[in-house]
Formats: structure tokens, sequence, C-alpha cells
């Protein structure tokens, strides 16, 4: 195993309500290695992208810690900061909003280095955005090109681009390829895998979609209603899952395989509703088509195979008994 | 069986200062009585300028059909006059609309919006069996007819979406133009939604146009399908014919391998080189030749024709021709 | 790699410069060419006005030419005094245009730095600029000029002051709310995540995107800051009388208009040319400076 470049240890973000407070993320320990992907999934408001965010410190976690190559960096400042800061750069959902539309290709990709210093003088600047946008699949002719006269696809190139301009080691991808089209996805997501390997890119990669993140992830992580319920290597989840609700997300994809079209389906009842000042228990059990009395208890995550982890009471006694 | 629906080379344009946006060219599409069809296309391909056209809400002024028929139950849409429109939209065909959360009146009670398209398509009934119907309709759609003095705002993602299905079947129309109706929803909700269409498209014994870019979806809930490609349909037929995979268009082989699958191991997705071609500046041949593997010197000469390559399955490529066996 | 079999389709070569590109959309604006040129030469003419035009002509009197319609000698005719009118509209022109575009020069500026601030920090910064503004806003305009001239004391520079103070608290409120709607986009978090300062997105990200409405609604001012200074001027506390204004001449000529029309009318119509014009430029440069125009 490689070495572990992002650790987070019950990291908790809470966002205040006039109801109580919103555990936006509650309690969430992870770790990612170096040149790895964690697949974060679940559904919206579960608070993946608040996860994302809080790591990166552009939401500041309520309590726990974020370690980065071992060192807790939510209280550096200043100039120890920064050097941080660069090492972790962010893709955006929205290729529409995340680029400023005042801006050209260019100017868009040359930015984070112009704050940053990072570059000596204007030959070496230049010469770093040209390469940055070429593995980008970006030729020069788009320097002078706005964010609105390009389509998805390329939007998400450049939102792309600027992150790697500083050469992080580690992104926070969130949900980068839901808003485009399936042969475009294909495109960005290959990009992505690419550029893993040959600069060892390690990836948070957060995102609704099953397949997508089966494809990408070395590791997935299910949350729900802030929570992780299930956590373990990406075979594991898709061959050897064991939450409930693991098992509905699974069920409610639909496949192009025609054999599988009158499967079984799990259809869960009910919606996501927000999680303020949630009760102790678990947090699925008013959809969750197993739930108990015992439900009610706090569920603690257990290794239930090597390297996967369930919060779930039930699977735990099935995988020690 | 009887087409309920059928457009015949239907061209339809956008006019801007600068540019002519041909949104559809020769889209051709039949909809048998009772049937799901799955239309499948990807942003720009005229999905949605489809819908507009068959109930006739193209935008004034800068849009134009510049040819072909549409023709619903044997009448043909084109030449309707205002009354007869406004006779067949909702009451006969109605659409669903992507976004839940923008296509209901904020200030308005969800009751009385569903009532208000009682009123103008039922106005023989009386009040009360109009308040009836709308308690029917939720209770149909799983929402408790307690909330029907709620606002939109009260509701959540996937019961405002129940809440627009409501309001499209309480006229109970014979044709539902659904366009991609569970995109904005979380999986598990979209789920829910696709099991009640199909289920209160069977009780109504109504045909229905699924607009999707998920083949997933199409693959689950349809009976046949066409994939648009640049505003034509470029291959139709049942599921079972397109979903075997033999003999595909190359667009629809390629959107097939590029999306990660389940129950697929591949390292690498095979995405479909190069962008979607310029609706300003279509080329003359075939509109997929720039982004085609298999293109060769006569699919950039001339439009292909589309090929039978087996009843009812039907692609337009050139490759066909030769032996009609998939390549 | 896919990207090789892209074809130039969508996005011709483009090697002109930012300024190049802004002064080729504003020159695409007929209308704001023609503005900017009218107003240009306003500013010329009443500019240069001592050069070619004599200063006494502006405040010289005969009852004997008192009431004199357009002609050869007087080209815009006389009042009751018998002053030129021409002269008066002239070198009037010199304050009411300087003073109007200092005014809502400071007013742009100030409103784009407290509405900013409000709106980009938010919290308590936000609440005390806005109860400020909403001090200021709860007291007709007028009457607030005239207490700030009555606490300065009379004078064009003190006068400026007033104007403007009376003009900020609209302007901030719209720049407040344009931040706000800006704040939250993606963009400007993504500059977060490599560390740009707040000041930084503030001036580079944020007002930019909101420059357009703001340049709009401030030259829409100009009018009635110009009328605002006459109405100064008419209670005594704006420009001290014998020296012309636009708005002045029309209010001192006020009780003619009835029998003298072209006392009202010509002044009028330069207080209209420049407002008109002012919008005009208004416009060309909010949709020259949206890279969103087609070139």
């Amino acid at each position: 195993m490689s070495e572990v470049l992002i650790e987070t240890r019950n990291l908790k973000k809470y966002f205040p309500h006039k109801l109580g407070q919103v555990h936006a993320v509650d309690d969430v320990s992870l770790r990612i290695c170096a040149g790895q992907t964690l697949g974060v999934v679940g559904e919206s408001g579960c608070g993946k992208s608040t996860l994302g965010r809080a790591i990166i410190r552009l939401h500041q976690p309520t309590s726990g810690e974020v370690l980065y190559k071992g060192e807790n960096i939510l209280n550096l400042k200043g100039r120890d900061w920064r050097r941080v800061q660069t090492q972790m750069q962010m893709i955006f959902q929205d290729p529409y909003s995340s680029l400023n539309p005042r801006m050209s290709v260019k100017q868009l990709i040359t930015e984070p280095l112009r704050v940053n210093h990072v570059a000596a003088n204007k030959a070496e600047l230049e010469e770093r955005v040209r390469s940055t946008m070429e593995l980008c699949g970006l030729p020069d002719r788009y320097d002078n090109v706005y964010p609105h006269e390009m389509d998805g696809g390329r939007r998400q190139r450049v939102g792309l681009a600027r992150a790697l301009a500083l050469n992080p080691e580690f992104i926070v991808c969130d949900e980068p390829v839901s808003a485009l089209d399936v042969s475009i996805q294909a495109q960005i997501l290959n990009l992505l895998m690419d550029l893993q390997e040959s600069r060892n890119l390690s990836y948070m990669f957060i995102t609704h979609d099953l397949c997508v993140v089966r494809h990408i992830s070395h590791q997935i992580m299910v949350m729900y209603m802030g929570q992780v319920v299930e956590y373990a290597p990406t075979d594991e989840i898709f061959e050897n899952h064991a939450h409930p609700y693991t098992a509905a997300l699974l069920s409610a994809i639909p496949t192009t395989d025609l054999s599988r079209r009158n499967r079984e389906r799990v259809v869960l009842k009910g919606e996501v509703s927000n999680p303020i000042n949630p009760k102790p228990g678990c947090r699925f059990a008013p959809r969750c088509p197993y739930a108990s009395e015992k439900c009610n208890e706090p569920q603690n995550l257990t290794e239930i195979a090597p390297n996967h982890f369930v919060a779930c009471h039930e699977c735990a006694k099935q995988a020690g008994g | 069986m009887e087409n309920l629906l059928e457009i015949k080379d239907l061209y339809v344009n956008y006019e801007t200062d600068e540019s002519v946006v041909h949104a559809l060219n020769g889209f051709t599409l039949n909809v048998k009585k009772g049937e799901t069809l799955g239309l499948v296309g990807e942003t720009g391909a005229g999905k949605t300028t489809m819908c507009l056209s068959v109930l006739r809400l193209l935008p004034e002024g800068v849009s134009k059909v510049e040819g072909g028929s549409i023709q619903y139950d044997g009448k043909d849409v084109l030449s309707m006059n205002k009354s007869e429109l406004r006779q067949m939209r909702g009451a006969q065909i109605s659409m669903i609309f992507q976004d839940p959360m923008t296509s209901l009146n904020p200030v308005m009670r969800v009751g009385d919006q569903i009532k208000e398209v009682l009123s103008l398509h039922n106005p023989e009934l009386s009040d009360k069996q109009k308040d009836e119907r709308v308690d029917d309709i939720l209770k149909l759609v799983g929402i408790s007819p307690d909330r029907k003095d709620q606002f939109p705002h009260q509701f959540s993602g996937g019961m405002k979406q129940r809440v627009v299905i409501a309001m499209a079947l309480v006229a109970e129309p014979q044709l539902l133009l659904a366009d991609e109706p569970t995109t904005a929803l979380d999986v598990t909700i979209q789920a829910q939604i696709l099991a009640l269409m199909k289920q209160l498209k069977e009780k109504f014994d109504s045909s229905m146009i699924l607009i999707t870019h998920d083949l997933g979806i199409v693959a689950e809930f349809c009976d046949s399908v066409a994939i648009v490609y640049a505003g034509e349909v470029i291959e139709t037929g049942s599921i079972e014919q397109v979903f075997e995979r033999t003999k595909n268009h190359p667009y629809t082989e390629g959107l097939f391998n590029c999306i990660p699958d389940l129950t697929s191991h591949a390292a690498r997705l095979t995405p479909i080189p190069g962008y979607m071609a310029d609706p300003t500046n279509l080329p003359t041949g075939c509109k997929f030749a720039d982004r085609c593997g298999r293109c060769i010197d006569k699919c950039r000469q001339a439009a292909p024709e589309m090929v039978e390559v087996d009843p009812g399955h039907f692609v337009k490529c050139n490759q066909m021709e030769k032996g009609g066996s998939g390549l | 790699m896919d990207m090789k079999k892209e074809k130039t389709t969508s996005s011709p070569q483009k090697k002109k410069s930012q300024a190049q590109l802004i002064l080729i959309r504003f020159t695409k604006n007929k209308l704001a060419v023609i503005g900017l040129i009218v107003l240009v030469a306003l500013m010329l003419t009443s500019l240069t006005a001592p050069l070619w035009l004599d200063y006494s002509k502006v405040t010289h009197q005969s009852v004997r030419e008192s009431f004199q319609t357009p002609n050869a000698e007087h080209w815009f005719g006389t009042d009751q005094f018998g002053r030129d009118l021409f002269a008066r509209v002239i070198y009037g022109g010199r304050i009411s245009l300087f003073a109007g575009l200092v005014t809502i020069g400071i007013a742009f500026l100030l409103g784009i730095i407290l509405g900013g601030a409000a709106g980009f920090f938010g919290g308590a910064v936000d609440t005390v600029i806005m109860r400020f503004t909403d001090i200021l806003m709860s007291v007709p305009g007028i009457l607030l000029s005239i207490s700030i001239v009555a606490a300065l004391g009379q004078g064009l520079f003190k006068m400026l002051i007033a104007l403007s103070v009376s003009l900020i608290p609209r302007q901030a409120r719209t720049v407040r709310s344009a931040v706000i709607t800006m704040r939250g986009q993606e963009f400007v978090e993504a500059a977060r995540t490599y560390g740009c300062s707040n000041f930084g997105i503030l001036f580079r990200y944020i007002i930019p995107n909101v420059l357009g409405p703001l340049i709009v609604g401030v030259m829409m001012g100009l009018g009635g800051v110009i009328l605002q200074i006459a109405s100064l001027g008419y209670l005594g506390i704006g420009i001290a009388p014998p020296t012309p204004e636009w708005g002045t001449i029309i209010s001192e000529n006020q009780a003619n208009i009835m029998y003298h029309m072209y006392l009202g009318i010509i002044p009028g119509l330069f207080i209209m040319i420049a407002v008109l014009s002012l919008n005009f430029v208004g416009d060309g440069l909010r949709d020259a400076l949206d890279p969103k125009m087609k070139n």
C-alpha cells in the first residue's frame, strides 16, 4: 500500500438552521492513498459535497481533524496553509457557473498561478499555462475563447486545467461529469484516469452515479444523511455489499442489460429528510425495509471483512455469526 | 397496431441574427397506441424541439417549421386552429418537464393547480366532481389528499415531480410527452417515479414518449426506442432489436460503449471522439461522419437513407445497405 | 487522442487583445458611438468656451434687448435681463456636465465599495452599512442635500458631496444584491481553492460581473443630478445666481416660459441631449464589457 495522503478523523461539519443544527457531515473518518481514488456516493443532501469542501477547508469543519501527509491542516495559517492549499484543488459540478464568465480560457488557467506567484517570470508562466492546457486537450486556439462560447465538455476541460495548473497532489472532483452528455462523460473520465496514472494524483470523486464511481474508484464510501453507512474497496462494494441502503442504491440503477430487466427491485419508500438535530439511531431506519427496535441505538462502523466497514447492527451480527 | 402520432420528415429551424440553427432535419417518428417509446439523444439533438413542435409551442418569431408533417390521431397538427390546439393540449397530449421546481406556480396551492387543468379541459364537471378527481389523482401518485392545500415549496423534489405528473394525467391524456422527467431526481426517487409512471400509463392505457439520455432507463421502461442525432432519428426499433447490439448505427454503438456499466470491468471507456455537429453548419452527408470510425467517402457526399435491417428495426447508415448485417 | 480529430468549427482563431475586443464591441453599437461623439462635443465646446466666447456676454444685462427670440446676433435669444442665452448655455455646460459627471462618478465608486463590502462580507459589516443607507434613504434626497450643504457651507465642492451622498444609498443597495447573487457562484468558490484573497475575489471576480447594470443605473442618474443642482440653486444653496448652469437657467426663466418658450426649450434640450447621450454610452459600455456579446 502506498503512503496515506489525506486522512480525516471524526470530521464534523454542522450548519446553523432555524430549527437547530444541520449535521451535514457527521463523524466521518477516511483515508486516501497517493495515486488512488476514493469514490463518495450518496443522494443529494447526504453531505458528500460538504465533506469534500470541508477537507480542503472551503467550509471550515466544526470539529475533527484533516491530515495531509500526517499533518493536521485545520489550524494552519498564512504561508503554511498556502503551501498545503496549492496541493489540494477542486473540480466543480457545474461547468457553467464554475468559470468566471469575464475571463478567457487562458486567463482562467493563469489565475491560480498568478495568485500564488509560482512562476518566476512571464515566460515560465506562459509555458506552464501552455503545457497544462495541452495536457487537458485544449489547443492554443482556445486562448482567447470565453466560457460561454464552449460546450460543457470543453468547459469541464478548462475546469480541470485550472485545478491542475498548480500541480496539486489531491483533487476533489465534485460531480465533474454529471452535467455532461454520456459521450463527453467518457472523454473526461478517461482524461482524469490518464492524469492519475501519469502524475500519481489522488482523487476524491463525489457522485450520485454508481456506474461512474465503479469505473474510476479504488475505494467507495456510501453516505446517508451526513454519515458513512458503508466503506469498502470498490469490488467489495459491488459484489458483497452489506448495508440495505447500498443494496437499494445499486438496485435502483437502470441498466442496459436486458436480462436484468425484470429483476427484483428494492424500491425505497419515502425520501431523504434533513439531518437537523438527528436522533442517535440509524438515520436510514425510517426507509429501511429491515428496520427493527435495535436501529434506534447508535450504529458503529464495524469491519465485517478486511477493509469493509458497515454501520448496521444487523450486517455486523450476520458477519460475526 | 395503429399509430397515434406520426411525425414525417419534419424540419424546424431557429433563426437568430447571426445564423440559422437547424434543430430538426427530416425528423421521422411513429408512436403506436399504448406504447412507451424511449427517445434517446444528447444535448442539442432536437428532443425538446420535437416535443414543442408536436404541441405547437415553438417560440414564435424565431422558430420556423420548414417542412414535413405531424399527424396526431389522423389529424394534421400543423394546420390546427387555436381552439383545436387548446383541445389537444392537456386533454389529449400533455407534457412533463424536466425540472419540477420551475414547472409549478410557486404562489398557487397544488390542489388548485391540478384543478385548473380540469377547469380548462372538463368545464362540464361540477366543482365537487373536480375536487373528487383531484383527490383521486393525488392518491394515485402517492400524495395524501390532505396536502392539496399546501404550496409547492412545502414539497420535496420527488414529491413535486409527483404533483407535476398528477397535473399531466388528471385530464387523462392519450399521449404523454415526458421530457427527462427524472434527470433532476436522485436514483432511489427516480426508481419510484418511473415505477409510478409505468403503472399509471397502464391504468390509463395511454402512450408515452420518454425523453432521456440514459439508455438504462429506456431498457427498463420502454417498449421501443428511437435514437436521435443532430435533429434526425438515426435508429429505431423495439427494445430487444436495439439492445441486442448486433445491428446498430455506429452512433448507437458508440453510446453503448461509452457508458460505464455496473457489470463491466473495462479499464478505460471508449468515448465517441469529437463533439456534436454544429447545428448552424451541418455537413451535407451523414451528420455523424466526422465522429464515425467507419466513415467512407460515400458518407460525406450524401445523407444515408433509412434501411430496414430487420422487420421494424430501421437504421440510417450506409454501412447497413451492404448485406444488412451488423459490422 | 480524440482531441486530434476535433474540427475547428465553433471556435475560430482569435488573437485580438482584450482592449481591442472591447473597442470593437463598443464601436459596433451605433447609438453608443453617436452618444459618445455628442458628449465629447458638448464637453469640448463648454471647456474651450473661454477661448472663443467672452465671459462678459454671460452676465451682460441690457433691458433694451430682453426677450429676443433666437436671431443672428443672439443665436438662442435673450432672457428677461437681456442676457445672451447662447453664452449662458455654453458656460452653463461647464458646471452642469462637470458637476453631474463628478457626482455620479463618486456615487458609483462609493456605491461599489459600500455595497460590495456589505454584500461580500455580510454579517455585522452588512448590517452597519445597510442601516446607514436606510437612514440616508428615509430622508428625501433634496432635504438631505440641503442639510449637508447647511452643515458644510456653500460651494461647488460641498454641493458635489451633498449630491453624491443622496445618490449613494440606492447605488449601494443595487451593488449589494448583485454581489450576493454572485457570491454563491461556483467560480467564486473555485477562486478560494487556489487561495485568492477576499480583496482579489471581490474586485477581480465579483465586481466585473455586476458592472453592467451598475453602469447603466448610474448613467440614468445624471439627468436627475443636473436637475437637482438646479433645485439647490433655486433654493439658493447651490451655485450662486449670476453663474449660469443648465438647471438654474431653466428655473430663473420659469416665470416667462409660458410666453417665451425658447427659454425653457433650449436649455432643456441640452439637458436632454446630455442625459440621452450618456445613457447610450452607458448601454454601449455595458455590452462592450460583456464578453458574451458577439463580436
